[in-house]
């Protein structure tokens, strides 16, 4: 609160293009674009592939995509075991 | 005179000086001692070049070959980047520390014997713990000393394997060791202790985001990668070290999602990174070697590049807590764009440094048939571009704009960031100079149609999945918290199991003194004295600092009895 407090007396700042909530959406809606552009890709190039799973249309992305998610969300759970108040060594 | 020193001796004599000068002569002074050592490593000879008798046996204090040169060179341009970046804050006691750090981890690299590697193994140990606690923090001198207790283990480890090897073969060579027998087996933990294997790692989490802006860029390129080179040297093909590497892969980055400060969140992605390189000593082929030696090379740079801009944050805004931070983009544009570079070039974008230097992993990897392996190092690579190459630059430098105005980053910061990140984009577009630098010869084209459309899959599928998470609210924010690790175990599970131990035999005690035991009386007074609430032992920090200081005295024992 304070820090927005202060920013209110300072001279009116300058405005960042991503201030903007719709560039950022323009930014998300882009790489889509972009993920969708590679994932069509697959069809123009070999892959000198070592193993067979490697051929499979879209792998890497899908691989990526799945792997992130679960990641996150598997940290997340992780959360519930393992996090304590910042100042658990402390008390 | 200088080309006869042995390498990591000039920094370490250097280090003696710097109290003495002043202003812009202190600086020029430190700053051209890694210079003159870089040079230096140009005009030595391949093979053992000083012998010197211990007794029966023959020490090699400097032995040089393609594996030390290639650790050699990188580690001298990270001492002069992290002394560049540290001009901006004036310590001199950390900058001491941190020069005889350096300095003795290069002379490590070129030990051709146990007894040499030990001491410099040691010096390392100390000196890096009085980096940490030149962090001036409570936290930081308690860390220290934990950080310490550790380091020290493995450096009586190290001794021991050394000394039952001088006894099995009666060779004190450090070279390819094995694990066929108790000494090599000794010598492997003492490196394993240093490479933060699981269960061994949680030091590095621990200590290096408690010591200064400075101090942590420092740390992070020298002891870890020191190991790898030793298990590099003593250890490459066994096959353990594929699976070791592979968890280590996979593991840090969990905590790296959910932990709130950002220079913890890097400490784990050290810890990720290192698991590649062990990956490829496990490997042991050639092509993995390289890949090992590489990848050593390329992130000891992104690694502190990433530290760098966390520490210019740190030192502006007082803290790197993802939970206060945001937006620092408009304050921070530079720090913010150096971010950036360290950030894509840990993640293996093309054109940055990790992609010519991680792949030849991965490939060595793909062409041993390693299916699983690799399954788990694909998983680490996403990993590691969604919690530090998105999740740092993000939520210290855009995210939500916490209203933090502060100023850019001090000059020499700016410049150290700034030499940093044209090498990472240097080495992306240009590998060919850090190839002719590996052990073995390199026949590898990183730059293929598949190689880069693969890789642009993998990461920007990545990303997506960021965003989705974000924009859809499924994110987890970043909380206060710190997150249990393996450091619960010393930090509360051992003193609470000791208060335990002395609050149960109260009652025993006052059963014994009823029956008029009076030796057994006086051993039980003396452990309620040692370990109980209100004793020195209770007290966590010097639990570690008293196990420090055993394990120094039976290092010294030891060495004595070789003597």
């Amino acid at each position: 609160m304070t820090e927005n407090a202060s920013r209110k007396e300072n001279p009116p700042e300058r405005r960042y293009w991503l201030d903007d909530k719709r560039n950022v959406t323009k930014i998300y809606r882009g790489l889509l674009v972009v993920c969708a552009g590679l994932f069509a890709a697959d069809l123009l190039y070999d892959k000198h592939a070592k193993f067979a799973v490697e051929e499979w249309f879209g792998f890497y992305g899908l691989y990526g995509f799945v792997a992130c998610v679960f990641l996150v969300l598997a940290a997340k759970q992780l959360r519930k075991l393992l996090m304590r108040s910042e100042d658990y060594y402390d008390r | 005179m200088i080309a006869s020193l042995p390498p990591g001796l000039l920094l370490i004599g250097g280090a003696l000086v710097v109290p003495f000068l002043r202003g812009w002569l202190r600086w020029a002074w430190m700053l051209a001692l890694p210079v003159v050592g870089f040079a230096d490593l140009f005009g030595l000879e391949h093979g053992v070049r000083v012998t010197v008798a211990l007794f029966d046996y023959e020490l090699q204090p400097v032995r040089v070959d393609r594996l030390s040169l290639a650790f050699g060179y990188i580690f001298h341009i990270a001492a002069f980047l992290g002394i560049l970046y540290a001009v901006a804050l004036n310590r001199t006691a950390e900058q001491v520390a941190a020069l005889v750090y350096m300095g003795s981890a290069i002379g490590a690299l070129f030990a051709g014997d146990l007894i040499t590697l030990f001491l410099y193994w040691e010096i390392t140990a100390v000196a890096s713990a009085f980096i940490v606690w030149a962090g001036n923090t409570e936290a930081s001198y308690r860390a220290g000393m934990r950080y310490l207790a550790i380091q020290v283990v493995s450096g009586v480890l190290l001794l021991s394997g050394a000394l039952l090897q001088i006894a099995e073969t009666g060779s004190i060579a450090f070279g390819q060791t094995g694990l066929q027998s108790l000494a090599g087996l000794l010598i492997f933990l003492a490196f394993g202790i240093k490479c933060a294997f699981p269960f061994l790692h949680n030091w590095l989490q621990d200590a290096y985001p408690e010591a200064s802006p400075t101090g942590t860029v420092f740390l992070s390129a020298f002891t870890t990668k020191l190991a790898v080179y030793g298990l590099a040297r003593g250890f490459a093909g066994e096959d353990i070290l594929i699976w070791i590497g592979a968890l280590m892969t996979a593991f840090p980055i969990f905590y790296a999602v959910i932990e709130n400060d950002l220079r913890r969140v890097l400490a784990y992605s050290l810890n990720n990174q290192l698991g590649f390189m062990v990956v490829g000593i496990g490997i042991g082929t050639e092509l993995a070697l390289n890949g090992t030696v590489a990848h050593a090379f390329a992130h000891i740079l992104y690694k502190a590049l990433l530290f760098m801009s966390m520490g210019a944050v740190l030192y502006r805004v007082g803290t790197v807590k993802g939970s206060e931070l945001g937006g620092l983009y408009k304050s921070m544009p530079w720090t913010a764009a150096f971010c950036i570079v360290g950030a894509a070039s840990i993640s293996a974008f093309p054109l940055f440094s990790g992609f010519v230097s991680k792949s030849l992993i991965m490939s060595a990897a793909a062409g041993d048939g390693l299916l699983f392996i690799w399954f788990v190092l694909l998983f680490a690579s996403a990993g590691v571009f969604h919690h530090s190459g998105i999740k740092i630059p993000y939520f210290a430098f855009f995210a939500h704009d916490s209203g933090k105005r502060c100023k850019e980053a001090p000059l020499p910061m700016l410049l150290a960031m700034g030499a940093t990140a044209v090498l990472c984009v240097g080495i992306g577009v240009w590998p060919e100079p850090l190839y002719a630098l590996l052990p073995h010869p390199v026949d590898y084209v990183p730059y293929t149609t598949a190689h880069v459309v693969t890789q642009l899959q993998l990461l920007l599928f990545s990303a997506l999945a960021f965003a989705v998470l974000m924009r859809t609210g499924l994110y987890p924010p970043e909380l206060r918290s710190v997150n249990l690790d393996i450091d619960w175990i010393y930090r509360r599970g051992l003193p609470a199991a000791g208060r335990m131990l002395a609050r149960a035999s109260v009652p025993l005690r006052n059963a014994l003194a009823f029956a008029g035991a009076q030796t057994a009386l006086g051993f039980f007074d003396r452990m309620i004295r040692l370990a109980g609430p209100q004793s020195r032992m209770a007290r966590t920090w010097q639990t570690a600092g008293m196990v420090g200081l055993i394990l120094i005295v039976m290092a010294v024992y030891l060495v004595l009895a070789l003597v």
